[in-house]
């Protein structure tokens, strides 16, 4: 019997990835290509929409090559991107009207501060479900409105479309301007402060807020369900699937209960916890946020803490520093010394998002005594993904009223057993590696397979999930990391206060 | 330069050169190329030969860099960056044969267990890394005693670890060994080598099981089981950068 695979596109912050899936959910291919930084001023940061959209081509060109001899075929294709990052294009070109907006970029903080001050602000938090803040989509694509010459204008005029990532693709995936299917699933639409988290819809006084025409918005959809024919690829199979990263790796946690949580370790740590049908309102930092949406189902959501900076942190140790070769070999550095001798690097390299949400926060190192030595600070610096971490996690647990029975990682620094140990003890729970360690991808192709049938449901899905890997709590560390908090509280007070104007 | 030794600092150019070269140097070009008498370079060149920082093809004379400071770079593989280079091809292991995955670096009589991926049936299972296992009796171990055996020379030399040497000339040629995992004879492992950049052996990647599974009833690994073993073992080689 010929076995039926899925394809994933992993759009991610430094590199597009195709994978191929098979049902069992193990990989079959995987074919990878990574785009250019751009850092045109302090702050800012860009990606040029086409080289994203020829490395995705690229990439799963090759992929369905690679898997064409095997004894399968590729059915559908699910999509996974880098949230808020914000492209505008021209719809009879195609062409967009400038680097795209990376999630990353700060630029829109003066913006941020202007439209915070308004006295209508507060309807944002009410209907998109979390606080104006530069992270999101929505004043990104302001201000390019507001820049870009004659974009409001050719805007209003009905010549650009916006989108995040995923919508970008889409569109040209299934033919561009000849006929390109301009959409956006509800996970990525949920990041723009444009939708009304409840129903789901673009909402009339947001967009009059923050000034966006209706027109050049794509039209929301589920995350699971038919949104178009990938026409580009040979052969055009249907795009089935889109979430954001963060929520596909949710979902290929298969985190589909209420309170089931995982927690994504890379450039940045992100943890999304399901909270159900239930929209739970955050007041201790945490987002509310769509986590996703099965056609014909309603809306699932979830709280999720975003932390800007975990493995950024470790990559500062070796390219900012030079301490180490290679991210891994932080764990070699830090297991040099017992601990951390006194040592907190609070990594606010361009201020703290949750649970704080300080722009202004600067990074520092407190603590600094003649003892401590490189072996500290890098133990520091993997406690500091920690602590960040035990940070979200107290602020969900206040709104959610879910306790974490148990956090499910992936990432790339899950390979750092140090770091899983000392997570584990910090937050008194047991934390679990799933056995496929790509869940962004895997979870844009369990939603793209789960709607053309490849799979009959969730629950199929979840038996697909093994553990790879689990950390358990040691009581007395968990004892002794619980009465060392304050300090570190008090180390992350001091970078808000050191940044203040 | 003061307070340098004059030779090393000539040896040291020597092996640049010869680095640079890929082979292709006899002792005429290499003396030319470091502006020293060919005499000197001739006896600078039969040390680094006699200590195995070089190597000289018979027939043609020329001179390559030798086993000896391969090996010593080969030595600086950090086994965290090993784990996680190797991560994704020892879940995907697990993940096919079913079976708990283990990887191993040699530490004397013992080996380190640098990576451990559960079985993938969700019993409780207790993560052991940074346990040591004997090398002696275990497939990981044998493996690495006979590429530390082989490379001291025939079957001599691995230390005062009790072991069949006949065994591990056979794991040394065949590429793989069958061993115990614990004291329980019901549980048996599968292992196969590991080789960094320089084709030399770093590691050993094996899965472990119930006997009656990894094993046939002579006692030879389930022909399915060996190939999973062999091709992941090959995939993480390439992983860091070996091209065999
Ligand atoms: N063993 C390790 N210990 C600590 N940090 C690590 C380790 N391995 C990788 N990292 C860090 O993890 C990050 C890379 O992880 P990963 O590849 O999952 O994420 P990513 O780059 O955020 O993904 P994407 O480009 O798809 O958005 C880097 O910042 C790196 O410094």
């Amino acid at each position: 019997m010929t076995d039926r695979y899925v394809l994933a596109v992993d759009q991610g912050t430094t590199s597009t990835r195709s994978i191929v899936f098979d049902r069992s959910g193990r990989m079959v291919a995987v074919r990878q290509r990574e785009h250019r930084q751009h850092f045109p001023r302090p702050g800012w940061v860009e990606h040029d929409p086409m080289e994203i959209w020829a490395n995705t081509q690229r990439t799963a060109a090759q992929v369905l090559r690679d898997v064409a001899a095997a004894d399968g075929d590729v059915v559908a294709l699910g999509i996974a991107n880098q949230r808020e990052t914000t492209v505008v294009w021209d719809r009879a070109t195609g062409r967009p009207v400038g680097r795209a907006l990376v999630w990353q970029d700060t630029r829109t903080a003066e913006l941020v501060t202007e439209l915070s001050a308004r006295p209508d602000a507060a309807i944002v938090a009410e209907r998109a479900g979390m606080d104006i803040a530069g992270y999101f989509a929505g004043p990104r694509l302001r201000w390019i409105l507001d820049h870009v010459p004659r974009a409001r204008e050719r805007a209003e005029a009905g010549e650009l479309l916006f989108g995040t990532m995923e919508t970008w693709l889409i569109w040209n995936l299934t033919g561009g301007p000849e006929g390109g299917v301009h959409v956006t699933d509800v996970t990525n639409a949920s990041r723009t402060l444009l939708m009304d988290v409840r129903t789901c819809r673009w909402d009339a006084d947001l967009l009059a807020f923050f000034d966006v025409p209706a027109v050049m918005l794509p039209e929301i959809r589920p995350s699971v369900g038919v949104l178009g024919t990938a026409t580009a690829l040979s052969p055009a199979i249907p795009i089935a699937g889109a979430l954001g990263d963060q929520q596909a790796a949710l979902f290929g946690q298969v985190c589909f209960a209420p309170g089931d949580a995982k927690c994504t370790y890379g450039t940045g740590s992100f943890l999304l916890q399901n909270t159900g049908t239930e929209l739970v309102r955050s007041r201790s930092g945490s987002i509310s946020t769509v986590a996703y949406q099965l056609a014909g189902e309603p809306v699932r959501y979830a709280l999720e803490g975003s932390v800007a900076v975990a493995g950024a942190l470790v990559q500062w140790l070796r390219d900012g520093l030079g301490l180490i070769a290679t991210a891994p070999e932080v764990e070699t550095l830090a297991r040099t010394v017992r601990d951390n001798g006194g040592c907190y690097v609070v990594p606010a390299f361009s201020g703290l998002l949750a649970p704080h949400w300080r722009g202004e926060a600067r990074g520092l190192v407190a603590g600094l005594t003649g003892y401590v030595t490189k072996g500290h600070l890098a133990r520091a610096a993997l406690e500091a993904t920690g602590w960040q971490t035990r940070d979200v996690v107290q602020a969900m647990e206040a709104d959610s009223g879910l306790s974490l029975a148990a956090l499910r990682v992936d990432g790339g620094m899950t390979t750092n057993n140090l770091l899983m140990q000392f997570v584990a003890d910090v937050l008194d729970t047991p934390v679990v590696r799933p056995m496929v360690g790509e869940t962004v991808s895997l979870g844009a192709a369990y939603a793209a397979g789960l709607a053309v049938g490849v799979w009959s449901d969730v629950e199929a899905l979840k038996r697909n999930w093994h553990r790879s890997a689990q950390w358990t709590p040691v009581p007395a560390r968990a004892r002794a990391l619980s009465a060392e908090y304050p300090r570190w509280e008090r180390a992350v007070q001091l970078s808000i206060a050191w940044g203040a104007p | 330069m003061p307070g340098t030794v004059q030779s090393i600092e000539r040896a040291a150019a020597i092996l640049q050169v010869v680095a640079g070269s890929g082979g292709t140097l006899g002792v005429t070009e290499i003396a030319g190329a470091v502006g020293l008498a060919k005499t000197t370079t001739h006896s600078l060149l039969r040390t680094l030969l006699a200590v195995g920082f070089v190597d000289q093809d018979r027939s043609t004379g020329r001179y390559s860099l030798g086993a000896g400071l391969l090996r010593l770079g080969a030595g600086h593989l950090d086994v965290n960056e090993l784990r996680a280079r190797a991560s994704n091809w020892a879940d995907a292991l697990a993940s096919r044969s079913g079976q708990a995955v283990r990887l191993a670096t040699l530490a004397g009589d013992h080996v380190d267990v640098v990576h451990h991926v559960f079985r993938p049936d969700d019993s409780v299972q207790v993560l052991d890394v940074g346990t040591r296992l004997p090398a002696a009796t275990t497939a990981l171990g044998k493996v690495l005693l006979a590429s530390a055996a082989g490379r001291h020379g025939g079957g001599t030399g691995v230390g005062d670890v009790a072991v069949d040497r006949v065994e591990l000339a056979e794991v040394r040629a065949r590429g793989w060994a069958t061993g115990r995992v614990g004291p329980d004879l019901g549980v048996s492992g599968l292992a196969a080598p590991v080789r960094g950049s320089t084709g030399l052996v770093v590691a050993a990647l094996g899965i472990s099981g119930p006997t009656s599974v990894v094993l046939d009833g002579r006692g030879a690994p389930r022909p399915a089981l060996l190939t999973m073993v062999l091709d992941a073992a090959q995939a993480v080689s390439r992983e860091l950068g070996h091209s065999g």
